[in-house]
Formats: structure tokens, C-alpha cells, sequence
């Protein structure tokens, strides 16, 4: 789950790590009010989940009340790469001698916290990196070991930190780290990180992604999540509890196993079509979790055929059965389905298809000679 | 012969009391693997179906010999019973539960990493089954017969599909395994390809990845340096867009890293076939099967 900067900010400053203050908007009163208690100049900033803010005239200084008022009118409401601006985040300016960057990465492939560091912040890091490799340090930290007191000395002097921010840089770098771990996130990034004139260092932006599987234990996080930013369609697939991925195409796709459906996707593209979307139904799917399932996939009105790729194991195929009936009578559907059931309970499934008789349901008895069926369907 | 799981295995289940943990538990029992205990705290003492319940590892261990761990409680005890069954001194320990927050496995994986006489498989994952011998965990058994053929997936249900179309072409299985689609499983393909390079009954690998992360490309090296027997490999996630996570936590594309093309060429550049569906990898292992025969 990715958060807003200004939620990223207040989920730091929760560790200790400075952040300049600030206050959140939804109404140009209301950002205008916040504008006066922090006081000028201040910074407007647009809160969405996309990066090129400020290029796109999301983030603009305000050198008084008139110029607050007038910036926030313009931000709200603004469309920024598809993302509607539903929020401002006030802050005080900042007097920046440089600009830094650091962030903590989840390193799959080493298995362990990647920390890095570049005097160079700012900019497009990654743009930094492939001029200059040297310009990025890096530093892996064992977890369970933490992130120690030499890990953020050898990262500030070879990164070429000034020699008297080392100390309040280390200090930051600690508490992020304490940030990343005990909020389990999986990406926190700062950039810029500032130096002040009076060298200070503190986080201009935030940029936070938490593990969704962790919220269970950060209930304060899980209230956070942005539902304003949410399409219609991924929201009823959360709010049930499935595995839900919206696509471009046409044919509505439903399998069990996060493998089997992306390999369904793929076979439906060489079979000559397109998927309208992705939907895991789970292991152990019951009959309603099923109907729910039908429900969200033609809830997309660019449906014109549904697959279901079904091969049970812990999923036993006459829930499945069940559920596509119960989904039938409910929803009177009126595009074409195929159906292919194999494994736990293949041939009650069948029979109860079979025996239901719905309309406009094949089945098809391989996944090749599905995604051909479903697709000449599609058309 | 097979790999991880066999006659030799003596199973303790964690999580043997719950709803899934007692049907999968006896539906393994069933198959043919020795089941010798179970654990979940504060029901020591009782038993499932006669096989009886500890309320500690250290307890099963000492009182039943177990020396394979299966781990089927919900996410937020799983980690701490994976390290419960690692220190009671386990060997073996296949964890099939889903959604266990990344930083636990991440702390899970490195203390596991200190220890050279354990194995997790998993989490997240169907289990290991060895036709004719052992089932331990919540693979369909009775879709496969035993045979010569390893495989190793990341996915589930994939690996049931695969294996259907590999049976239908004539094939049995020396041992299936599933390691998982988590950001940090405790086996790579890396180390169960090792277990059937050394197993003398595998004669044929196929490997089932899928997009996300750089294990495909990491185990394509490693078989050009390290394995002699065929193989053959599936990518799933061909068509999925970047930046989505697609089911498993494992499964998303970061930009042009760990796609199913760039997966796919790391294995073919390494001398692995790659089949584009399910079905064509069960064309070409049969393929391959037939130059052994003749070769």
C-alpha cells in the first residue's frame, strides 16, 4: 500500500525523523487557514500517488496569504497523469543549502534492507545512478543485526556527505531504518533529503509503501489507505476479499492460483485475445466468494466473454459449479461463458453444470481449447 | 528415489487442530506419509485421529523422532513456528501458509541462513509431494504417478496444471515441489534443482517460474554451470502489466526487471528450453524424452 507524501511525513516525524510542519487541505479554506497557523512563505502540495508533481505544477511556492489562496485553488482539483487531485499538503519553506537522497528498499534478491545514499538528491535517482554508479551507495543490513552507528558513518563519508552532517545524517538514516522495520515498509525513500542553511537535515518529501500483509498488526496504517485514488472496479474486488487486477481488454478472467491465472492470461493473448482483467478467486473458494467473483469481473462493461480456468485443489470444482449457478440465477448474465473444471471434484462440478443447463455456457474440457472458445466468443 | 520428502519422512504438523491443519494433515496420513505428531499450544495431550498433539516442537521432536515440519497456522504465528520447529532442531520445514508479513520471513530467512542443517520450503506454497511415497501438503496427489520427472514451481495450481499435461503425455514424477510466489521463499529454484541434480531416479527437470524478482535468471546460470540433466522451463505472466502486483507477492514487474520475456531469454541463452503454454512444455519434455531413449 502506497502512501500520500504528507502521510509518509507524519508516519517519520512518528520516529523521530525531521520533517519540515505542515498540515493537511481538502478545501482552499481550509488550506488557506493552515497557510496562516504555519505561516510565510509557505508550499503548496499537490498529494497524489504519482511522481513529476512539480513539473506538472502540483507544488508551488506561497509568499502570502493571496498567493496561498490562489495556488490552492489551482492545485485541487487538478488532474495530474490521470490523478485527480483530491488533497493539499501546506508546509513551511524550507531554506535548503543542499539536497540529498536517501532511501531503505526491501532487497528480494539479497534477502535483506537495502540502504542508500547519494549526495546527489533531488533528481531523478535512478538517472543519477546510470551516469555515475559511485554517485549511489549502497549498503545491505543484516535484520537482525539492525541498522548500526558504523553502517551510517561508512555510508556518509563514501557517499561524500559534508563532514559536519555526518552526525545528524546518521542520526536521520537510524531513524528511518527504525521507521522501515517497525512499520514494516517495503520502500521508504527520501528525495530531496535537505541540509539547511543552518545544517540542519530534515525530509522534504516521503515516499512510503507498507506490506499489506502486515497492516493486520498497524490498524492506524490500514485506515490510511487512499480509497479516493481507487478504481471503482479494484475496490468492490478488495472489499470481497479477491485477488483483483483490472485490464484493458475484453474477456472477463477468473482461475484459482496466482501462477494459473497469469499463465490463463497468457494463453488467452496467444489464442489471439486480450484479458479485461485478472481475478485470483483463492484456494478453497466457496460457492459465494464465486458468485461475488462474477459479479466484480462484469461489473466492467467492456466484458463481452468470461473464462473460468479452474484446476482444484484445495478449490474443490463443484463449489465453483455452485457458485456459477447461484451467480447465474442472480445476475442473468449476458455474455457468453466457457468453462473449464478439472481437479478436486471434476465430475460433480461438470454434472452440476451440465445439469443446471445455463444459458450460454460452454465447456471445454483443456485450457488451450478454452482460450480458443473464449475468444472466438469475445470476438 | 526423490527429493526432501520420502519413506524416511516423519511429519510433525503445526496447526494439526484447525480446520485446514486436521483435514490436510490426515488427507497426507491417507496418502501414505507417516504422520507422527502434531503441535499447537495448550492442546498437548490430545490426539487427531490418533496421531497425537504436543504443545511444543521441542516436545514432538523428543517424544515422536519427527524430522519434517509442516506449518499450517494462520500468518501472524506462522514465523515464530517455523523458528519454534528450526530450534527444536527440525530439518525439514514446509510452510504452506499464505500472507505472512514480508519483514517475518525476512528475519525467518536470516536466521535460518546461520543454521546448515535446515530447509524451509515454502511459505506460501502447495508443499511437497513424492508419488508413491510422500505428501506433505495440499497438492492434489492422485493426479500424479511416480515417475522420472522433477518439478519445481512457484506457483500452485501451475504446477498442477503442468503436471496434468505432463501425465497426460505419459509422464510420471520423481517429486514435485513448490517453493512458493513470496518475496523471500526459503528454497530458490537454485537449491532444489541441486536436490534433483544429485537424485539419481530424476532424469528431467521442469521448472515453472513466473514474473517478479531475479530467480529465473539466477537459476539459468546456475544450470549452465551446474546441472546435466535437461531441462525445461514455463514462465507465466507474459501479458501482465508492469507495476501491478499480480496475486503473489512476488509476482510484479519493477520497470524492465523481471519480466517473463527478459526470464524467458536469461534460460534460453543458458541452454533451457522454454515452452510458451503449459502444453508445449509437456511437448517438448516428451521430446527430450525420446532423444534420451534413442540417445
Amino acid at each position: 500500500m502506497d502512501l500520500l507524501e504528507y502521510q509518509g511525513k507524519q508516519l517519520f516525524a512518528r520516529h523521530g525523523v525531521p520533517v519540515p510542519s505542515g498540515s493537511p487541505a481538502t478545501t482552499v479554506e481550509e488550506a488557506v487557514a493552515a497557510a496562516d497557523e504555519i505561516g510565510y512563505p509557505c508550499v503548496v502540495k499537490a498529494q497524489v500517488q504519482i511522481g513529476g508533481r512539480g513539473k506538472a505544477g502540483g507544488i508551488k511556492v506561497a509568499k502570502d496569504r493571496q498567493e496561498a489562496e490562489e495556488h490552492s485553488k489551482a492545485i485541487l482539483g487538478m488532474d495530474i497523469k490521470g490523478h485527480t487531485v483530491h488533497e493539499v499538503w501546506i508546509e513551511a519553506a524550507s531554506d535548503i543549502a543542499a539536497e540529498y537522497y536517501a532511501s531503505i528498499v526491501f532487497d528480494r534478491s539479497a534477502k535483506r534492507p537495502l540502504v542508500m545514499l547519494s549526495t546527489q538528491g533531488g533528481m531523478d535517482i535512478e538517472e543519477v545512478a546510470e551516469k555515475d554508479p559511485t554517485a549511489l551507495v549502497r549498503l545491505h543490513v543484516d535484520p537482525l543485526l539492525g541498522f548500526q552507528d558504523f553502517h551510517a558513518r561508512r555510508l556518509a563519508f563514501e557517499a561524500g556527505v559534508d563532514a559536519d552532517v555526518v552526525r545528524p545524517l546518521g542520526a536521520l538514516l537510524a531513524k528511518l531504518y527504525d521507521a522501515f522495520v517497525k512499520e514494516e515498509a517495503m520502500l521508504v525513500e527520501v528525495n530531496p533529503l535537505i541540509v539547511t542553511a543552518d545544517r540542519q537535515v530534515a525530509a522534504l518529501d516521503a515516499k512510503v509503501t507498507l506490506d499489506d500483509n502486515s497492516l493486520f498488526r498497524h490498524p492506524d496504517n490500514a485506515a490510511l489507505r487512499n480509497v479516493a485514488a481507487e478504481d471503482e472496479q479494484e475496490r468492490m474486488a478488495r472489499e470481497r476479499g479477491l485477488t483483483f487486477v483490472k485490464l484493458d481488454g475484453n474477456v472477463g478472467i477468473l482461475g484459482n492460483g496466482a501462477g494459473l491465472v497469469m499463465s490463463t492470461l497468457d494463453v488467452v493473448a496467444q489464442a489471439g485475445g486480450s484479458a479485461a482483467n485478472f481475478l485470483d478467486a483463492g484456494g478453497g473458494s466457496k460457492a459465494e466468494a464465486i458468485t461475488q467473483a462474477v459479479e466484480v469481473i462484469l461489473s466492467n462493461p467492456n466484458v463481452t466473454a468470461v473464462l473460468f480456468n479452474i484446476f482444484g485443489g484445495i478449490t474443490r470444482c463443484d463449489e465453483v459449479a455452485r457458485g456459477l449457478i447461484e451467480a447465474f440465477d442472480q445476475i442473468k448474465p449476458s455474455v457468453p461463458f466457457v468453462v473449464r473444471l478439472d481437479g478436486t471434484n471434476d465430475v460433480e462440478g461438470r454434472k452440476l453444470l451440465a445439469d443446471a443447463n445455463l444459458p450460454n455456457v460452454h465447456t471445454e474440457s483443456t485450457m488451450l481449447g478454452a482460450a480458443k472458445k473464449v475468444v472466438e466468443l469475445a470476438g | 528415489m526423490a527429493i526432501l520428502v520420502n519413506n524416511d519422512t516423519k511429519l510433525c504438523v503445526s496447526g494439526i487442530t484447525g480446520r485446514e491443519g486436521t483435514f490436510h494433515t490426515l488427507n497426507n496420513r491417507n496418502y501414505g506419509t507417516n504422520v507422527v505428531s502434531g503441535v499447537t499450544p495448550g492442546k498437548g495431550g490430545q490426539d487427531v485421529e490418533g496421531i497425537p498433539v504436543f504443545n511444543t516442537f521441542h516436545d514432538a521432536v523428543d517424544k515422536t523422532g519427527a524430522n519434517t515440519a509442516m506449518i499450517f497456522v494462520p500468518p501472524r504465528f506462522a514465523a515464530d513456528s517455523i523458528l519454534e520447529a528450526e530450534d527444536a532442531g527440525i530439518s525439514l520445514i514446509i510452510a504452506i501458509t499464505e500472507g505472512i508479513p514480508a519483514h517475518d520471513e525476512l528475519r525467518v530467512y536470516n536466521q535460518l541462513t546461520r543454521n546448515p542443517n535446515v530447509r524451509l520450503v515454502g511459505p506460501n506454497c502447495p508443499g511437497i509431494l513424492s508419488p508413491g511415497k510422500a505428501n506433505v501438503g495440499i497438492i492434489p496427489a492422485s493426479f500424479f504417478s511416480e515417475g522420472n520427472v522433477g518439478v519445481v514451481s512457484r506457483s500452485g495450481t501451475l504446477t498442477y496444471q503442468i503436471g496434468n499435461e505432463l501425465a497426460q503425455a505419459g509422464f510420471g514424477n520423481s517429486s514435485i515441489v513448490g517453493i512458493g510466489g513470496d518475496p523471500v521463499p526459503g528454497s530458490s529454484f537454485i537449491d532444489i534443482l541441486a536436490e534433483f541434480e544429485a537424485d539419481p531416479e530424476t532424469e528431467l527437470i521442469v521448472m515453472a517460474g513466473e514474473i517478479g524478482g531475479s530467480a529465473e535468471e539466477e537459476a539459468a546460470e546456475f544450470i549452465k554451470a551446474n546441472v546435466t540433466k535437461p531441462v525445461v522451463a514455463y514462465i507465466a505472466g507474459f501479458t501482465a502489466p508492469p507495476g501491478k502486483t499480480m496475486g503473489h507477492a512476488g509476482a510484479i514487474v519493477s520497470g524492465s526487471a523481471g519480466t517473463a520475456k527478459a526470464k524467458q531469454e536469461a534460460l534460453e541463452a543458458n541452454g533451457v528450453r522454454v515452452g510458451r503454454t503449459p502444453t508445449e512444455v509437456a511437448q517438448i519434455a516428451a521430446e527430450i524424452a525420446g532423444s534420451l531413449k534413442t540417445a
